[in-house]
């Protein structure tokens, strides 16, 4: 519709002018137009803008004022006046047949010579019939509306990010009905660039929807734990698998290069339980910690003094009285010797006890008065 | 060519005339898009329609020329597109509030009855959605919440898509596929409810892991303390008596201070003996 209504509005302007080109409408070819229209305007002296389509704000040029200018080229064009800016051996016929060829050379070079980068294929179409695929290099088409290319760039690995702003929750249920926050990334490119540009709409909008959909398929197919820790990998590979199965279905000509999860938390607003939970367990570990140590140790002690009673006992029956004595007077002489020590002769008496314990420790309160009390007893 | 420049305005005109013509002539139909000719606004013929598991190149797409100003033209999109539904509420048979969002991805293979019933994609997609939506509900409305989440999910969309496949098919629709993007708990006290009860369920269990650690440090101190207490047996068992005198040796010297023990209480004790007493026996001279 675009061509038509270029055509049109063309014609508006052919009623003054003759025309420049019959390929008025495409992009390419109007700019150049319009630089030839400047010539045309240094050339016939005619007030009007060529642009078709940039009117003066009031409208149509007035008749008149037209007609004047075009009875001017007129004039100069068949050989009469020769007017100040035109050169008097070039006819105006020649002219206007040399800009012509411009154009057409121009317009030719521009929509048949293609350079492929190599991370992009060209899709060609022949009166809008796919005619087939331009790998990376150069190539030669018909010009334009015989053949057109869009190019595609198949390498490029797009990435799409769920959910868009990273501050926001992207919440989706699990297989047992808990909530978990999810972010993802799917990078995708493109498989079959004829099918990326004749079979879907809105390639973008169709992985994303397909993304969303067949993340919260495979996420409600596990259970939370799963989807907090080791399962992730299994998702993953599970929605890269899937996701590609159904943009086959579609014949999107897109391919999946991967899918990241690179968030899988409880939500916000329980996260602080779901700590409670990882400390619980660490508290549980130390203490389980604490009691295994305490076991060495009592393991040990109890190993320890069993052999220090084997070693004795093993002297002690080869010779069990000098041994039980000897043990005795040890045992005596290590104790009294670090003690005050009163003997008491005779029977009957009744010893006054200096107790020089009790008095250091009189300032302590408390404990002297039992002293005494057994003291005087 | 003088003819030409003499009389530019006529040749201009005739020039303009054949352009109109021509360009309403020839039209270009794309690979992406059907085309449907109406004559006085009679459907007559359909190019480019779309065939199942045809090959680009070799659809109708290409240049095609129809009567002027007589043929008019009506383009249908020949890509796969799409109805998304959003935030749809509905209500499973165990009485829980959803909020789903679904899409279904379609095509449209007879454009011919697409343009007499709904006159352009647009009016086909706004005709869907309506349709979509009942469709959802009503096949949702017949699943427990539970299955929305379950492997059997699949065979509700297919069920959805069935439903409004036949919905559709009055328009020469066919839909591709149909898929939930969202089904989630409502804003509000259904999804506070559940977030409570995740919590305590988190707490729970932070309470049965401490409770389970302290158990299994408990058992494993006790039974350090029965294996050392078979270790002491073992040992002293050997000899009862002497262990007896072995050990009150060693609590002696352990209550008295003997060891070297400054500790606080331990030692420094006053001992009143008696001549009698068995230390001193040698004291007597006997």
């Amino acid at each position: 519709m675009n061509i038509l209504s270029g055509w049109r509005a063309r014609g508006h302007i052919l009623r003054n002018e003759p025309p420049k080109s019959p390929w008025g409408g495409k992009p390419t070819g109007g700019g150049d137009d319009s630089g030839k229209g400047g010539d045309d305007s240094g050339k016939g002296g005619g007030g009007g803008p060529r642009n078709p389509w940039s009117f003066p704000p009031e409208g149509r040029r007035s008749r008149p004022g037209s007609v004047s200018s075009l009875d001017e080229f007129l004039k100069r064009a068949r050989g009469g006046g020769g007017g100040p800016g035109l050169p008097g051996g070039v006819s105006g016929r020649s002219l206007w047949l040399i800009g012509v060829g411009l154009i057409v050379a121009l317009w030719v070079l521009f929509t048949s010579i293609w350079q492929i980068a190599p991370q992009e294929r060209g899709v060609v179409t022949f009166f809008g019939r796919y005619a087939g695929v331009l790998e990376p290099g150069i190539h030669l088409t018909l010009p334009s509306p015989f053949n057109n290319v869009e190019k595609i760039d198949v390498q490029n690995i797009r990435e799409e990010t769920f959910p868009t702003s990273s501050s926001e929750e992207n919440l989706m249920l699990t297989g047992d009905q808990n909530i978990i926050n999810l972010a993802y990334q799917v990078r995708w490119n493109i498989g079959n660039p004829q099918d990326y540009v004749f079979q879907i709409r809105d390639p973008k909008e169709t992985v994303r929807a397909t993304a969303e959909s067949v993340m919260r398929a495979v996420v409600a197919d596990v259970d939370l734990d799963q989807a907090l820790g080791r399962g992730r990998t299994v998702i993953e590979a599970r929605v890269q698998q899937l996701m590609q199965e159904t943009l086959d279905e579609y014949n999107s000509g897109v391919r999946i290069q991967g899918v990241a999860i690179s968030k899988a938390d409880p939500p916000n607003a329980v996260n602080d339980d779901f700590k409670a939970v990882s400390a619980a367990q660490q508290e549980a570990q130390s203490n389980l910690n604490n009691a295994r140590a305490y076991a060495q140790q009592v393991i040990a002690r109890a190993q320890g003094e069993a052999a220090q009673f084997d070693k004795i006992y093993e002297q002690y029956k080869l010779s069990p009285d000098v041994t039980k004595r000897r043990l005795y007077y040890e045992t005596m002489e290590a104790v009294l010797a670090k003690s005050n020590k009163t003997i008491v002769e005779a029977p009957g008496v009744t010893p006054y006890l200096p107790l020089p314990e009790a008095r250091r420790t009189i300032p302590d309160a408390q404990t002297p008065p039992a002293v005494q009390q057994g003291g005087a007893q | 060519m003088n003819g030409v420049l003499r009389r530019p305005m006529t040749f201009g005109i005739l020039l303009l005339a054949a352009l109109i013509l021509l360009a309403s002539t020839f039209t270009i139909v794309p690979e992406t898009r059907q085309a449907v000719i109406l004559r006085f606004e009679v459907p007559v013929r359909t190019v480019n329609a779309w065939r199942q598991g045809e090959e680009f190149g070799r659809t109708g797409a290409g240049l095609i020329a129809r009567i002027p100003f007589i043929d008019r033209i009506v383009w249908v999109d020949k890509r796969v597109l799409d109805v998304d539904l959003d935030n749809q509420p509905v209500l499973s048979t165990d009485q829980l509030r959803l909020q789903v969002d679904a899409y279904a991805r379609f095509r449209v293979i007879d454009p011919l009855r697409m343009v007499v019933t709904a006159r352009s994609v647009d009016g086909v997609t706004s005709a869907l959605q309506p349709l979509f939506s009942s469709a959802l509900r009503a096949e949702l409305g017949k699943v427990d919440f539970a299955v929305l989440l379950s492997p059997e999910r699949g065979q509700v969309m297919d069920n959805i898509q069935k439903r409004l496949q036949n919905y559709a098919s009055q328009y020469g629709v066919q839909i591709v596929d149909v898929r939930i993007k969202h089904a989630d708990l409502p804003d509000g006290t259904p999804l506070e409810s559940a977030l409570e009860r995740m919590r305590t369920a988190r707490q729970q269990q932070a309470l049965t892991i401490r409770a389970q650690g302290q158990r299994n440090a408990q058992i494993v101190r006790a039974d350090a303390e029965a294996q050392a207490a078979k270790i002491y047996a073992d040992a002293f068992g050997k000899d009862a008596q002497f262990y007896d005198f072995y050990r009150a040796m060693q609590s002696y010297r352990y209550t008295f201070g003997a060891d070297g023990g400054s500790d606080q209480g331990r030692g420094g004790t006053s001992i009143i003996l008696s001549p009698q007493n068995g230390y001193l026996r040698e004291f007597q001279g006997r």
